[in-house]
């Protein structure tokens, strides 16, 4: 196990500082000059040579651009990503309020996905080819296949026919107000569990399938076990860990997803002020938000490998 | 590239058996009675792309042209999917959109699946310090959701039809070199790839004559399975107001204009742009997998 790990972060450590480089270049291909657009986006292009001169210094972008990355990278690992030129404050400031709101929604959002896929994935593959199976599999199909927006869209729809709901303007946090702020999440944390339930359903489908045909199940059955005895603690227990991983790998890419739900239902997660950054092109915040993205979906790719090889040890020797 | 798992299982399980290679229409009959979901993934692409060339004759009216009567006009009234908050006639968009959906899928994904697949090539027969690095790049772009790597590169190149262009090649880079790699990785061993080297083959002729060769339905499934994807990106970016600029009839566009402000009084707006994309990317991934569990089941749960 040490050894599976050693190797395992030895390949993390040079993933993390390529993901700081390449967002680095990235916010670098800004064509012609960060400043002059920032200016001529922002005032309609009134500015004075002085004005131009400042904000370059500002930005930094007056000096080489080794330079630039290593200051920038040296203050990212104090936890300092520099200051927002639309807030005019750090940009930590700004994003420590935003990052619980984004992370609670995509938890909530993993945990009713997981709740509703699994118990779906478990019954399909028990009774193959019956009614709840090909319509938990159909459901699969379109979920896939519908984009995130038009589902939240429909959800809206839904809510606001069916019961006059409509996305709150206020947002109430979850410290201050725990049942407004879950009323107020569930929803959007719903949309975004969309893809991710036909996701997990299908690979609790497949994977309780395959553990079915298992001679330990035979067995269980064999010596008397009550059948629900023997899916629970035979076959799901077993079928869990592809669900874990899934669900694990999930969790991260739902980081994504929650700039398209935060938008709709006008959450102030990262998802939200990414896309107003990009409007106000305050290029410190997209920075930031883009590369602690980044490292938050490495790092738990990171955990759920290390978690996966020490439930099953077969990982480890591959 | 979660999103591109296998879809329908059922077919899958049935296939396996080696068969002659019949004429080509033949082959696409075999096909069609074989995967009919396929088949019918296919046909409703075909549709697609004959909506897409035919767009003017088919369009009842002007996409752009506004009117101030039809505004919010009911779908089934003067305008069969009802007017936008403009008066424009929601279909004639909607069929005008089809153009840039598959301009935008096809071209990002040639250039993104193409230059992929060859990266991977390159990666794995050169080894060593190249896959190496080829390798920790591929990690450190899949680190990314591809929608926030989209948005970056979005942010800094600004909104324009070739920026998302670029944009999709970036994001769909990374995890066709890494399939193409796996996959380049096992032929290499192969027995004639050695006889071919055995009989001193430049590295050269053994890519293209046999390595390419076997890499060509792996490169056919990726293409289509990825374009359903990149067809939800580029309507993901238009929606989000940072993707093609709004003038332009784009799916994406229309849902961003018809969801926020008017879901209430004229949900249509929402709703026809909505079905359309996901027929698409449903129609796309039907015949995606299809084509894998015939060309090359080895990549069943791969991609």
């Amino acid at each position: 196990m040490r050894e599976y790990a050693a190797k395992r972060i030895g390949l993390f450590i040079p993933t993390v500082l390529l993901i700081t480089v390449i967002v680095f270049v990235v916010m670098r291909l800004v064509p012609g000059d960060p400043a002059l657009a920032i200016l001529e986006g922002e005032g309609g292009g009134i500015y004075t040579q002085q004005d131009l001169a400042n904000l370059r210094a500002e930005l930094g972008t007056d000096r080489p651009i080794v330079i630039q990355y290593v200051d920038w990278i040296g203050g990212v690992i104090r936890g300092d990503f520099g200051d927002s030129i639309w807030f005019r404050s750090p940009v930590m400031g700004e994003l420590n309020r935003r990052i619980p709101v984004t992370v609670e929604l995509a938890l909530l959002s993993t945990i009713l996905a997981v709740l509703i896929a699994v118990p779906f994935g478990v019954l399909s593959a028990i009774k193959p080819n019956s009614l709840l199976d090909y319509g938990a599999r159909s459901f699969t199909l379109v979920g896939i296949a519908i984009p995130q927006f038009f589902a939240a869209i429909i959800l809206i729809l839904f809510l606001v026919k069916a019961f006059g709901w409509l996305p709150p303007l206020g947002y109430a946090r979850l410290g201050d107000d725990p049942l407004t702020n879950l009323q107020q999440m569930i929803f959007p944390a719903l949309a975004l569990a969309f893809y991710e339930m036909a996701f997990i359903a299908r690979v609790t489908r497949s994977s309780m399938m395959e553990i079915l045909q298992e001679d330990y199940m035979r067995t269980a059955r064999a010596k008397g076990l009550v059948e629900w005895i023997v899916l629970l603690r035979h076959g799901l227990k077993n079928a869990l860990l592809p669900i874990l991983t899934i669900s694990g790998w999930q969790f991260g890419r739902l980081f994504g997803g929650t700039v398209i739900i935060e938008t709709i239902f006008l959450i102030p997660g990262i998802g939200r002020i990414l896309i107003e950054s990009i409007f106000h092109r305050d290029f410190p915040m997209i920075q930031a938000i883009i590369v602690i993205v980044g490292l938050f979906i490495v790092t738990i790719n990171l955990l759920v490998d290390l978690l996966y090889g020490w439930l099953d040890p077969r990982i480890r020797y591959s | 590239m979660s999103m591109l798992k296998s879809a329908d299982a059922t077919q899958a399980e049935t296939q396996f058996r080696l068969r002659p290679k019949p004429a080509p229409p033949a082959a696409l009959f075999r096909f069609a009675r074989r995967y009919p979901l396929g088949a019918l993934g296919g046909a409703i692409l075909l549709a697609m792309v004959l909506t897409a060339i035919f767009a003017p004759w088919i369009a009842p009216h002007d996409p752009q042209a506004t009117s101030v009567e039809r505004q919010y006009a009911r779908p089934g009234s003067a305008l069969i999917l009802g007017g936008d908050q403009l008066g424009r006639d929601v279909l004639s968009r909607l069929i005008y959109g089809t153009r840039i959906s598959l301009y935008v899928g096809l071209l990002s994904v040639g250039i993104g699946v193409t230059a992929g697949t060859l990266i991977g090539i390159l990666s794995a027969y050169a080894g060593g310090a190249v896959d190496l690095v080829v390798q920790r790049l591929v990690d450190a772009l899949m680190g990314f959701p591809p929608i926030i790597l989209a948005l970056g590169l979005m942010a800094a190149l600004g909104a324009s039809m070739n920026n998302v262009v670029i944009a999709l090649v970036v994001i769909l880079l990374p995890g066709a070199t890494r399939v193409v790699r796996a996959q380049t990785l096992s032929i290499k061993e192969l027995d004639y790839v050695l006889a071919a080297r055995a009989i001193n083959a430049s590295p050269l002729r053994i890519v293209l004559r046999h390595i390419l060769p076997n890499v060509a339905a792996t490169y056919i499934v990726l293409s289509t399975i990825t374009l359903g994807f990149a067809i939800v990106v580029e309507a993901s970016l238009s929606f989000l107001g940072v993707g093609i600029p709004p003038d332009v009839p784009t799916w994406g566009g229309m849902l961003t204009l018809g969801a926020s402000r008017y879901v209430n009084i004229a949900p249509w707006l929402a709703i026809f742009p909505g079905i359309a994309i996901t027929l698409v990317v449903f129609a796309v991934n039907l015949l995606g997998d299809s084509l894998r569990d015939v060309l090359d089941p080895r990549l069943r749960g791969g991609i």
